[in-house]
C-alpha cells in the first residue's frame, strides 16, 4: 500500500471547500487501504496550507516548484501528476470535481492511459475500486468498478461533507520539481479579464425568482424582476426560456447552467425537468407557481401555488408592499 | 478553416429517468433523443467560425445507426458533412471512444484546424473524451470555453471563473471543449431538416480498444426525499399565504 494522492486547490490562500470534500473522500480511501494520504499543491501558498492539509489527515505534502510554473498550465500539472505517479506508484489519485480538477485529471488520465471516474460520491476498496458516481448531474447514480494503477477519481462537488481527521497532525513537506517540456506549457492562462457584471451572482443569491416557458415572453420577466428586487434576490430562467431568447444564458439554472443554493427558489412557469432540478437542488425551499397541479415541480418543491403566474406574481409583490 | 464538432446521441429525458429492469441502461422506449446543449453549441460554433473564415464543418458521432438522426440535425443546423462511427448499441467507454475518434480524424482526409467538443457529455459526464483525443493527436486542448476567437493560425479562448474569465491563446489545430452559453444555436427550419436527410453520411467501422477496466455494475435512480408540495392556495388569493411562508423562511 503506497499512498493515495490528492490534488488540492486554494482560494485566496485557503483550502477550497471542494478540495476539503475531496480530501475527506481521499482520506476514507486511504484508511480503507491502510495507506498514507499525500497531497500535491501547485500554488505558492503560505505556510498555512501545511496546517490545513494536516488537519485533513494529509501526512505527505508535495509542493511543486518550477520556475516556469508561474501561471495555471493544465498540461504542466498533468505532467507533474504523471511524474509523481511514476515515482510513488499511488493506488489512487483523487481530485475535486471542479473545473480545474477535471481539466487536470482528464489530461493526467490520458497521459497515464488509465480510466478516470468523474464525480464520485462513494468509493469502496476491494478488488479494484467500486465507485458510485453521478450521471445526468446526479439525477442518476452509476455503480461501477474501476481498475487501473492508479485509479483516477474526481469527487462530485458538495456531495461529500468535509470532515477534518480525528488524528490529523504531523505532515512532512517535500519539494517536487517536475521535468517540463515546452509543449507542457503551451496551454496556460495568458491573462485574466474581470467581468463588469453587477449585482448578486445567481450562485450566491439568497432569493432566486426563476421564470420558465410559462412566462410567455421577454416582457413579462419585469414582474419577476420586481418581486426579486423586493426580496433582495435575482432572476433566473429555465433553458426553454433561454432558448426562446427571452433571457441570457447567464440566467439559466440547471445541468448546463448555474447551480443555485438560495434560501428560497420561486419557480414560475417551470415544469421541473430533471436537468432543471439538478441546478436548484441546493435550494433550501422551492415554491412553485404553476397552472398545472400535476407538474413535476409540484412534487419536488416544498410549497406550491396553483395559478397563472401573471396574476400570482404581481399579487405577491403587492402583498409584500402592503405588508 | 476545417472545423469538426463531436456530438453524442443521448436520451431526451424529462421529469424522470426510467431505467430498464436489469438496471443497465435508461429505458428509452418512450423517450426521444438529443445531444448535450454543450454539443449543440459546439456545432453552432463550428458553423459560425466557418461562416467567418470559409471552409467546412464536419459533425462526427460514435454511436448506433440511429445516431445518424443527430448528424442530420447537425447538418440542418449548418454542418456540411456528417461522419458516423458505427459502434452498435453498447455504451463505449471514454478511452475507447477517444481512441476511435482520434483514429477517424487521422483517417479522414481533412486537416481539421478546430476540433470542437462538449465540455462533458449529457448522460455519462466523463469530462475526458476531448482531452484524450487531444492527447492521442498531440494537439493543445482547452476546456470549459465560453468565448472563442480565431485569427490566423491561433485561437483565443475564454473560460469563465468567478468574477471574470481566464484567457488562453493556443495555436491551431487545437481541441476546444465548449460550454453552453458560448453562442445561441440556431433552430433548424423544416426545409433544412428535409434537405439534410438527403445527404450522404460517411460511415466508418471503428476499432474498439478498451484498456484497463472501467465497468458499469448498475444504474440507480436516487430517491427524491420529499412528497408533494404544500399547496398554499390557488390564484392571486394565495398571495398572503406566500408572504407568511417568505417570512417564516426569513427572506422577508
Ligand atoms: C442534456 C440536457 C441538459 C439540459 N440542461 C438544462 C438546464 O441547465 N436548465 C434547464 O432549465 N433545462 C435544461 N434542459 C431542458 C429541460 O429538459 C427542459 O426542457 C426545460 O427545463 C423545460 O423548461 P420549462 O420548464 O421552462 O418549460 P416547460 O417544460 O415547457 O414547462 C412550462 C411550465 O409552465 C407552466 N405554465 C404555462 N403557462 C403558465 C402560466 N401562465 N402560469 C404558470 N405556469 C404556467 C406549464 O404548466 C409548465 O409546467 C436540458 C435538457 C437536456 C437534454
Ligand atoms: N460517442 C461519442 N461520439 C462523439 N463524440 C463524443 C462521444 N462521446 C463523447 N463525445 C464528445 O466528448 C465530449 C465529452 O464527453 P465525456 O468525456 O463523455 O463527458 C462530448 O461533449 C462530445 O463532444
Amino acid at each position: 500500500m503506497t499512498m493515495v494522492l490528492a490534488l488540492v486547490e486554494h482560494e485566496e490562500g485557503r483550502l477550497a471547500e471542494t478540495s476539503q470534500q475531496a480530501l475527506t473522500l481521499a482520506r476514507d480511501l486511504a484508511d480503507q487501504e491502510d495507506a498514507p494520504l499525500a497531497a500535491v499543491v501547485f500554488e505558492d501558498d503560505d505556510e498555512q496550507v501545511g496546517f490545513e492539509l494536516a488537519s485533513y489527515g494529509v501526512t505527505e505534502l508535495y509542493r511543486v516548484e518550477h520556475d516556469r510554473l508561474d501561471r495555471y498550465a493544465p498540461d504542466a500539472r498533468a505532467a507533474t501528476v504523471h511524474q509523481l505517479v511514476d515515482e510513488h506508484d499511488p493506488e489512487a489519485v483523487v481530485a475535486p470535481g471542479s473545473d480545474r480538477g477535471h481539466d487536470v485529471l482528464g489530461r493526467a488520465a490520458a497521459r497515464l492511459g488509465v480510466p478516470m471516474a468523474a464525480n464520485c460520491v462513494e468509493v469502496t476498496a476491494g478488488d479494484g475500486y467500486e465507485v458510485t458516481r453521478h450521471r445526468w448531474g446526479g439525477s442518476l447514480l452509476e455503480h461501477a468498478r474501476i481498475d487501473g494503477s492508479p485509479a483516477l477519481l474526481s469527487v462530485a462537488q458538495h456531495e461529500v461533507a468535509a470532515e477534518e481527521a480525528e488524528d490529523g497532525g504531523s505532515l512532512t513537506e517535500h519539494s517536487f520539481t517536475p521535468t517540463l517540456a515546452d509543449s507542457d506549457l503551451l496551454v496556460g492562462i495568458d491573462r485574466i479579464e474581470e467581468s463588469d457584471e453587477e449585482g448578486v451572482p445567481l450562485e450566491e443569491a439568497r432569493v432566486v425568482v426563476g421564470g420558465g416557458r410559462g412566462v410567455g415572453g421577454p416582457e413579462d420577466y419585469d414582474k419577476l424582476e420586481e418581486l426579486a428586487d423586493l426580496l433582495g434576490g435575482t432572476v433566473g430562467a429555465s433553458r426553454a426560456a433561454v432558448n426562446e431568447g427571452w433571457r441570457p444564458h447567464d440566467d439559466q439554472v440547471g445541468l448546463t447552467g448555474a447551480k443555485i443554493s438560495p434560501d428560497v427558489y420561486i419557480a414560475c412557469g417551470i415544469s421541473g425537468a430533471v436537468q432543471h432540478m439538478v441546478g436548484c437542488k441546493g435550494a433550501k425551499n422551492i415554491l412553485a407557481i404553476n397552472t398545472d397541479p400535476e407538474a413535476a415541480i409540484m412534487e419536488n418543491g416544498e410549497y406550491a401555488v396553483v395559478g397563472d403566474l401573471h396574476e400570482v406574481v404581481p399579487a405577491i409583490t403587492e402583498a409584500i408592499r402592503e405588508g | 478553416m476545417e472545423a469538426l464538432a463531436c456530438i453524442k446521441r443521448v436520451p431526451d429525458t424529462g421529469a424522470k429517468i426510467p431505467l430498464t429492469d436489469d438496471q443497465q441502461s435508461i429505458d428509452t422506449t418512450t423517450l426521444g433523443f438529443t445531444v448535450s446543449p454543450h454539443e449543440e453549441c459546439a456545432v453552432e460554433e463550428a458553423v459560425q467560425q466557418v461562416e467567418t473564415h470559409g471552409g467546412s464543418t464536419t459533425a462526427l458521432t460514435l454511436g448506433p445507426e440511429e445516431a445518424s438522426e443527430q448528424l442530420y440535425t447537425a447538418i440542418a443546423r449548418g454542418a456540411d458533412e456528417g461522419v458516423l462511427l458505427e459502434a452498435g448499441d453498447e455504451e463505449w467507454r471514454p478511452t475507447a471512444t477517444a481512441r476511435a475518434i482520434a483514429d477517424a480524424i487521422e483517417e479522414l482526409e481533412r486537416k481539421f484546424d478546430l476540433l470542437l467538443f462538449g465540455n462533458e457529455s449529457a448522460d455519462t459526464e466523463n469530462y475526458q473524451v476531448g482531452p484524450r483525443v487531444a492527447n492521442e493527436l498531440d494537439v493543445p486542448c482547452v476546456t470549459g470555453i465560453k468565448d472563442l476567437e480565431v485569427t490566423d493560425g491561433s485561437a483565443v479562448a475564454k473560460r469563465e471563473v468567478t468574477g471574470g474569465s481566464e484567457v488562453y491563446e493556443v495555436p491551431l489545430p487545437a481541441v476546444v471543449a465548449v460550454k453552453e452559453g458560448i453562442n445561441s444555436p440556431r433552430y433548424p427550419s423544416m426545409r433544412s431538416r428535409m434537405r439534410a436527410k438527403r445527404q450522404e453520411l460517411t460511415r466508418m467501422d471503428p476499432e474498439r480498444v478498451d484498456g484497463p477496466t472501467f465497468e458499469r455494475i448498475r444504474l440507480e435512480a436516487p430517491e427524491t426525499d420529499e412528497g408533494a408540495a404544500e399547496v398554499l392556495g390557488e390564484g392571486p388569493e394565495a398571495a398572503p399565504a406566500v408572504v407568511d411562508v417568505l417570512e417564516d423562511i426569513g427572506v422577508l
